[in-house]
């Protein structure tokens, strides 16, 4: 009996019909799929992506050189160098990330006592070659003068779970 | 010997120690900030409270003696609540700025709040603000983080004996410094940086430069004088960034001279880092081969009449050894390791520190004859200073000589040899305190023994010395400071004149004279560079200094921090150093560049590494199969009896911030120079 029915169903299309049915059954339902680039989904605030160096609203960089993101970083993706500014004040004169070494687990931006380092929202910064995944400390700042507001809002955000 | 128990444990301490002693040896750490082994009890940190039965409250276990029967508890509720009270009270002026702070990473107050402290504050009021002191080229200040602790006021007051430090005003008001503005002029300040618990004093030179947790540490030996202070040479990324005390109760106990620690930075100047060969008058880039060639090409078939060679003050023993053998190939008997043309030589007893730098602290009445020692040696005066304190002023101390601030009592008796003869005679009264001394010394400086007449002047001491029974059973006071670190290691070796050699002096003049054609200078930049002029001179080094602006090949060496190396200090104790990095560029460790010479030469040494040098060195002096102990010299004749001039004896070193080519390249150390010295100040002006 089931050689018959299965011939059947065969001759007469009912998987192609009900697979159609399918079909257009999601026509109507809404759509999961986004149209990226033009069009990108939801991220947390707590999104750990492209890294930045951010100023206070006074102009004058956050980062101190304390190098406790280059202590904590378990991929040594980041090295710093330190000399007295010259109004006597601790200052980077080298904040590189090796983005090719990064794993982006956002140790530096928890160690950083003063909000310096930040990962962002960013993650489009896809490069033709190694060497631009080289980032030196002036980079690093331009990233957080293009991302600032954003930035501000993340933190602001995250702030109450911190 | 009073017993007493310490959480159950019992223990019996020395009379006089106290209960914070008696806790160490049970084994409990007691958190401390102002108590300081090596300097006087303070008390006022209140960090070390203990519980002790029978007392109302919890006591100072720093400034309680320990007292037989006491029953002391140092984990009980109440002392966990008294700790965590006084960090908290410790913490409410201090700013919490540990990520800008260079003590961060090693700090005391740091560790101690994570160990004993709350994990938050309850305290929203202002905190107070104090400006910082000016207190010269060393030591940076950020008063603000002070915690009056007055280990500095102590240091200052008592190691170093310039007491510029104090704390003024009362209470909450209470600041820290020096009482008038004026920099701490001590060869000793940079160890205020290591003695502050807190960030408050920290290194200038070093401001910012890196993390303790980046370091490479290594063990070495310091050579920028004869004492062979133990140090630490912390770099990172083959740059040696600063140099800290290592504890050797023999020798430095835990200080180090300003030179010691920070003419370092002259290691990154004026370095030679490949080889160089004189062509057309001028000295060229070249490669080792070509440099070598240059010197066979020269040295190849002279006889060993014609060449010569002079070790300089920092060289390293296997060095030493490499070219003394080398020499002997050559067949040549004239070497020298006396720079300065001294006589010093022939017995061992006659060229070291007999009683050891430990025994200072036996002796009861010291001659200090030609030797500044402050600027020769800091590390020992400050022994000399230690010893006067710890008798309450009866150590006594005669200087013959310059007239210079030994920061303790002096009897200032003469200039020059003329005293010296007096005290013999017994017609100074400083013979009478040496005559009822019952272990008497004698420090003789190289001011007193590289005269001409340099003899005589040992065999007037050598006599002083027997006849005020300096020299008696087991003691030995009659002592000789060097001011070269590779000085008793080169006369240890032999590295003198052979059979019918020349000594410096007549080197010098033979090479004016044309009858020296070959010298190799080995690290020596203090001799006449201008009676070497028609010599053929090879300059081995690490720093481009004198000698290696008179060489004709110029072989680039190891520094001190980049090569394993053996010195002797002046009391002919052998000490290892180990590399702590890399020599810059082309530069070898000096004792393989000899060899390698030796190779191309044709007369090749017989030793391929480094153990092998040095058991070539075992053979050539015992000093070095016992290391790290100083090795008793035998009391026998020496010195010759004669003439001695009467002008008077002048130290060799005239400041002590410059002394030998590391230093003199060093920035810190030339800021020193203008700060503290005054011929420099005044020439500046001039």
């Amino acid at each position: 009996m089931s050689f018959i029915d299965r011939t059947a169903r065969s001759f007469l299309l009912a998987e192609l019909v009900s697979g159609m049915a399918l079909t257009l059954k999601y026509m109507f339902k809404p759509k999961v799929t986004i149209n990226y680039p033009y069009e990108k989904g939801p991220l947390s605030p707590r999104f750990r992506g492209e890294h930045a160096l951010r100023r206070y609203p006074n102009g004058e960089e956050r980062c101190i050189a304390c190098k406790l993101c280059e202590a904590i970083c378990p991929a040594q993706a980041i090295t710093i160098e330190v000399e007295p500014r010259d109004d006597g004040s601790r200052r980077t004169t080298r904040y590189d990330i090796d983005m090719t070494k990064c794993i982006y687990c956002g140790f530096c931006e928890e160690a950083c006592p003063v909000d310096a380092i930040v990962e962002g929202p960013n993650f489009e910064f896809a490069t033709e070659n190694r060497e631009e995944l080289f980032y030196d400390k002036d980079k690093l700042l331009a990233n957080g003068e293009r991302w600032e507001a954003e930035l501000a809002a993340r933190l602001e955000a995250d702030a109450p779970y911190r | 010997m009073p017993k007493l128990t310490v959480d159950g444990i019992e223990v019996e301490v020395e009379a006089g120690a106290t209960v914070l002693q008696a806790c160490e040896e049970a084994g409990k750490e007691i958190p401390r900030f102002c108590y300081h082994e090596r300097l006087s009890i303070a008390g006022n940190c209140r960090m070390c409270l203990v519980e002790m039965e029978r007392a109302p409250k919890p006591v100072a276990s720093c400034a309680m003696p320990a007292a037989d029967g006491m029953v002391i508890k140092t984990d009980s509720d109440l002392v966990k609540k008294a700790r965590n009270g006084v960090m908290e009270f410790l913490l409410i002026n201090h700013p919490l700025d540990c990520p800008i702070c260079d003590q961060g990473g090693e700090c005391d107050l740091q560790d101690q709040a994570m160990a004993y402290g709350f994990d938050s504050s309850r305290y929203a009021e202002k905190k107070r603000a104090v400006k910082d002191k000016e207190l010269g080229p060393i030591v940076k200040t950020i008063m603000t983080r002070c915690i009056h602790c007055t280990r500095c006021v102590r240091f200052s007051e008592e190691v170093a004996g310039v007491g510029t430090m104090g704390a003024v005003y009362r209470g909450e008001d209470t600041e820290v410094g020096p009482y008038i503005e004026a920099s701490i002029n001590s060869e000793l300040s940079g160890n205020l940086v290591d003695l502050c618990p807190v960030g408050a004093l920290t290194s200038k030179p070093y401001a910012f430069t890196a993390r303790p947790w980046e370091l490479k540490k290594t063990d070495s030996v310091d050579v920028m004088d004869a004492v062979g202070s133990n140090i630490r040479i912390d770099a990172r990324t083959g740059e040696v960034l600063r140099v800290l005390p290592r504890t050797n109760e023999d020798i430095n106990e835990e200080w180090i001279s300003d030179k010691t620690r920070y003419a370092i930075d002259g290691l990154k100047r004026q370095r030679l880092d490949r080889p160089y060969v004189r062509k057309d008058g001028k000295l060229q880039p070249a490669s080792w081969d070509e440099a070598f060639a240059a010197i066979k090409a020269k040295v190849a078939g002279l006889d060993g009449k014609k060449i010569a060679a002079l070790a300089g003050d920092t060289v390293d023993c296997e060095s030493m050894t490499a070219l003394k053998d080398l020499m002997g190939k050559l067949g040549s008997a004239n070497l020298d390791c006396r720079q300065d043309g001294s006589k010093i030589g022939g017995p061992r007893a006659s060229y070291i520190f007999n009683s050891t730098i430990a025994g200072i602290d036996e002796a009861d009445a010291c001659l200090i004859v030609g030797a500044n020692v402050r600027a020769e040696a800091p590390i020992i005066n400050s022994r000399l200073r230690k010893r006067w304190r710890s008798t309450a002023g009866d150590f006594k101390v005669g200087i013959i000589g310059e007239k210079w601030d030994p920061t303790y009592k002096n009897d200032y008796l003469g200039a020059g040899p003329d005293t010296l003869q007096e005290i013999l005679d017994g017609k100074n009264d400083f013979a009478k305190v040496l005559k009822a001394a019952e272990k008497p010394m004698i420090i003789v400086g190289m001011g007193a023994l590289n005269r001409e007449d340099g003899d005589a002047v040992l065999a007037a001491t050598r006599a002083i010395a027997e006849k005020y029974g300096m020299v008696a059973g087991e003691w030995n006071g009659f002592n000789v400071l060097h001011t070269a670190a590779s000085r008793v290691g080169g006369l240890d070796l032999g590295f003198v004149p052979g059979e019918g050699g020349l000594a410096t002096n007549d080197i010098l003049d033979g090479a004016a004279k044309g009858d020296i054609e070959v010298v190799y200078l080995l690290g020596a930049d203090e001799v006449d560079m201008s009676k070497l002029e028609k010599a053929f001179v090879i300059y081995q080094g690490a720093m481009g200094d004198a000698g290696a602006q008179a060489a004709d090949v110029i072989l680039p060496g190891a520094a001190y921090t980049e090569k394993n190396g053996t010195y002797v200090n002046t009391e002919g104790r052998a000490q290892q150093g180990w590399r702590a990095i890399f020599p810059v560029g082309d530069a070898r460790e000096d004792w393989a560049i000899v060899r390698a010479l030796s190779g191309a030469l044709d007369l090749t040494l017989p030793y391929n590494n480094i153990d092998a040098v040095r058991e070539r060195m075992v053979e050539l002096s015992p000093t070095f199969a016992s290391l790290n102990v100083p090795t008793k010299a035998e009391w026998t004749d020496f010195g010759k009896a004669g003439d001695m001039k009467s002008d008077g004896f002048t130290s060799p070193v005239r400041n002590f911030y410059m002394t030998d080519p590391i230093s003199r390249a060093s920035v810190t150390m030339a800021k020193c120079t203008e700060a503290f010295v005054k011929d420099a100040a005044a020439e500046k002006v001039a």
